[in-house]
């Protein structure tokens, strides 16, 4: 195992590499997730303030 | 030939509708085969002759850089295509593309500077690969940038338009930089004419995180046009059938 993580003596380098990778592939999906339910839940709130006022 | 795939496809609850369907298939796909290509870089595929185990950085950093130019790419169509057919659906995609390309812009010359360092000897020189990526992130930023600018929506999709045109000259300038001048990073061994110059062992890893990281963009790009279009349209009466609470 700590073979394996030591990577031949890259493990400096190439675990930094991967975790940066990992965090862009996450955030974004979190950033889109949220994005879209902030806008479904303005449109939401948009439409009983339309109905509010009739 | 009819055009009402077109048409259809320019209407934007056509396209919230279809987006929400498609966003698992393609979420799901790429998770597989992300996770796929993790376990044979990392544990499968072999430790370069001169480079060891160095090597397995490639699997996470020529991803990142061909997300960087294929998201600029896709961002460059849809803005013409908005710019040149006045479709709203389009530059809700063009500006969806923007913040992800610009992370995955980020990642690939961090990855990179990290891989150069002990190939190289340096996190960074001023190499015409390297200096275009760089571009290429102010590129992005400078397109988000613009839009933010802009109170009125169809401004800021016309000017931001324009820039994602122009920079798109760019996108073969990183592509061919190794090629056209003397450059310390290494030509292209995939994306080129003729036979990939790479085992297979390596290539399967490669291949298969690429097109897992274009499944997963194309995934995100769904969810972020979404929430865009439902943030333009915001008259429409489709929007109530949708969102219902």
């Amino acid at each position: 195992m700590s073979h394996f993580l030591a990577m031949g003596g890259y493990a400096r380098y190439l675990w930094p590499s991967y975790g940066l990778t990992l965090l862009a592939v996450v955030l974004n999906i979190v950033w889109a997730r949220r994005l879209l339910a902030r806008a479904k839940r303005d449109a939401r709130h948009r439409i009983e303030m339309q109905a509010g006022r009739q | 030939m009819t055009w009402t795939w077109f048409h259809r496809l320019g209407s934007p609850p056509y396209i919230y509708r279809l987006a929400g369907r498609l966003t698992p298939w393609f979420g799901w796909c790429a998770a597989i085969l992300l996770v796929a290509a993790l376990y044979d870089g990392l544990f499968v595929a072999p430790p370069d002759y001169q480079q060891g185990d160095g090597v397995r950085i490639m699997y996470v950093h020529v991803p990142c850089a061909w997300m960087s130019l294929m998201v600029y790419t896709t961002m460059a169509v849809a803005a013409a295509t908005g710019l040149i057919w006045r479709i709203k659906v389009a530059h809700a995609v063009a500006a969806s593309c923007a913040p992800i390309g610009a992370t995955f812009t980020a990642v690939a010359l961090i990855t990179g500077s990290l891989w150069g360092k002990p190939m190289w000897g340096t996190y960074w020189v001023w190499d015409p690969r390297l200096t275009s990526e760089l571009l290429l992130l102010f590129l992005y930023l400078g397109y988000m940038g613009l839009r933010s600018a802009f109170d009125d929506l169809q401004r800021a999709d016309r000017a931001s338009a324009v820039l994602a045109i122009v920079g798109v000259v760019n996108v073969p300038i990183v592509h061919f930089s190794v090629l056209w001048w003397n450059s310390l990073h290494q030509a292209p061994s995939v994306m080129h004419f003729g036979k990939p110059t790479m085992e297979l062992s390596m290539l399967i890893p490669l291949l298969t995180a690429l097109l897992g990281f274009t499944l997963y963009f194309a995934a995100v790009l769904l969810v972020r046009v979404r929430a865009e279009v439902l943030r333009r349209e915001r008259a429409a009466s489709w929007i109530s059938e949708v969102v219902r609470p």
